[in-house]
């Protein structure tokens, strides 16, 4: 009877670790394997050479900027409403309210705003209605900023909203007892303790915004190349895979310094606690 | 002065809200836009919803994308009880943590580099792109998360169970059956669900495995979406948006209803 168990056991164990291998440790290894082949397919590493050339090294801080933008205005408007929305009544169904957009394809949702921040388009006409004049708005740096916190606002709140929600409501009481303000309590108490909050967010946020694609190209015109447009680029358009796959690896160098740095921030915190 | 900060605060709220909501709205408002533009409500009509459903090449990627959501929803729910089952029962707790964490690289992971290295893996695999590179693609990065929603089910049942089973003569696959895969029903739910919501929904991994003769609606809404707007496409988010509500309180209705027998 313990032998089939230990069958069983093994059966699970087999079967997890050839699927973890096939599709999670080998994609990742031709992935760098290929980073060393030039167009031609030889052997080199002229690709790492080409990274580090002005034209890459521009567009990965670029990428970055655009990235910690995007997070920083999704945090900026989403913790307040995290907050707020602690405080509602229903507060379940107002959280469904919020998330629920997240649900609807977000090339679907980056489509209306060709519409909304079209030339002719709403925003246009409000515009022109008071006096200022029909403006570019679409293919413009200000879209596609916009375009992206709007999309990411929910996954920033659900964090927050979550971390806000474990926060013992005594704790803010006491530090009102204690004389101080409401800024105070909010900067010394309220903040600090849904950090953990904050920083899952910022990961939710920061990592997709460095790699996203189809928003730069619907929404900013291919104005903005981040990394993840011109992996897209390298390996959709221009087929040079090599190159593709070169920036794929610092894309995920940037992804697990990303996750370190917003790790290491906890421990330090817990450190001083 | 309290009430003054009330309302501010309900004004934000809806604010965002507004925000939120409005895009979605101008999608489904337009859809009925006699005019053919996103500007400009002309006149109300049905012709775009009417020519959506004679598009025989549309209705096609629609089954196409249900076939490979519930397909690779499948496939990776079973793929992913078998995952939490090897986490669950493996001895080591050094085998235990390096499987979870390879199982959470392709949570992590964005979706440009799981579609680029799937195109590389499915090319040297020589599996032509397509149907099953994409079903593959999307059951690959499913599976993570079915295992990921199943686990504390496991872990949350109580060992002695297992045991009190085994006593009374339960085989391997007894124990299985009737009681893990039983106690472990609302976590394989939400993995199912789960998957068949990423499927529905991804763009970017697909769009690196489709190859050519292949799309999903996803693809084929940004394919159009580049050549301008079309109000086919609005009639056809606003189809999805529907069928998306359905499936959240559907969802929902089930989870409650889940949640219901566990506490009775």
């Amino acid at each position: 009877m313990n032998r089939t168990s230990q069958t069983a056991k093994t059966v699970y164990l087999t079967t997890y670790w050839v699927w973890i291998a096939l599709f999670v440790i080998a994609p990742l290894f031709l992935v760098l394997y290929y980073s060393f082949f030039d167009i031609e397919g030889n052997l080199s590493l002229e690709n790492y050479r080409n990274f580090f050339t002005s034209t890459y090294l521009t567009m990965t801080l670029s990428s970055f900027w655009y990235a910690f933008l995007i997070t920083f205005f999704s945090l900026l408007i989403g913790y307040p409403t995290a907050y707020l929305l602690t405080k509602t009544k229903h507060k379940q169904l107002w959280l469904l309210l919020i998330i629920l957009p997240s649900w609807i394809n977000l090339l679907l949702k980056a489509y209306a705003f060709l519409g909304i921040f079209g030339t002719y388009g709403i925003t246009n006409q409000f515009l022109e209605a008071i006096g200022i004049g029909t403006q570019q708005i679409l293919f413009t740096d200000f879209s596609f900023v916009f375009v992206s916190v709007y999309i990411f606002i929910p996954f920033m709140i659900l964090p927050v909203y979550n971390a806000i929600e474990k926060l013992p409501p005594s704790l803010v009481d006491a530090s009102r007892d204690l004389g101080a303000s409401n800024w105070t309590t909010f900067r010394r108490v309220i903040f600090p303790l849904t950090l953990d909050g904050v920083k899952s967010g910022i990961q939710i946020v920061f990592i997709p915004a460095l790699s996203l694609f189809m928003i730069t190209r619907l929404i900013a015109g291919n104005r903005v190349i981040t990394l993840g447009t011109a992996i897209e680029q390298q390996f959709l358009v221009t087929q040079n895979w090599g190159m593709g796959s070169t920036i794929a690896v610092f894309l995920i160098l940037a992804m697990v310094l990303v996750m370190v740095i917003t790790r290491d921030w906890g421990a330090k915190g817990a450190v001083r606690r | 002065m309290k009430r003054k900060k009330i309302k501010l605060a309900n004004l934000y709220l809806m604010a965002v809200f507004f925000i939120l909501y409005a895009p979605i709205l101008y999608l489904v408002v337009y859809s009925f836009n006699s005019g053919g533009t996103m500007s400009g409500f002309e006149g109300f009509t049905l012709e775009w919803y009417a020519s959506l459903f004679t598009d025989t090449r549309l209705l096609v990627i629609v089954l196409n994308t249900i076939v490979i959501a519930l397909l690779s929803a499948t496939i990776s729910t079973i793929l992913g009880v078998i995952g939490a089952l090897a986490i669950y029962t493996a001895k080591q707790k050094y085998t235990k943590t390096s499987l979870l964490s390879l199982n959470n690289v392709l949570i992590v992971s964005p979706d440009v580099i799981i579609g680029a290295s799937f195109l590389i893996l499915f090319t040297m695999l020589g599996i032509q792109l397509g149907f099953y590179s994409v079903l593959l693609a999307h059951i690959a990065f499913s599976v993570p998360i079915v295992v990921i929603l199943v686990l504390p089910k496991l872990q949350e049942m109580s060992p002695t169970l297992i045991d009190a089973s085994r006593d009374l003569g339960a085989s391997t696959w007894d124990v299985l059956t009737k009681v893990i895969l039983p106690y472990i029903t609302p976590g394989i739910f939400a993995g199912f669900f789960t998957a068949l919501t990423y499927s529905l929904d991804d763009f970017a991994v697909t769009f690196f495995v489709t190859g050519n003769g292949f799309a999903t609606l996803a693809v084929e809404v940004y394919s159009r979406a580049r050549q301008g707007i079309s109000l086919e496409i609005n009639a056809l988010s606003t189809l999805l948006f529907l069928f998306t509500l359905l499936l959240v309180i559907g969802y929902y209705v089930l989870a409650r209803r889940g949640a219901k027998e566990v506490r009775r």
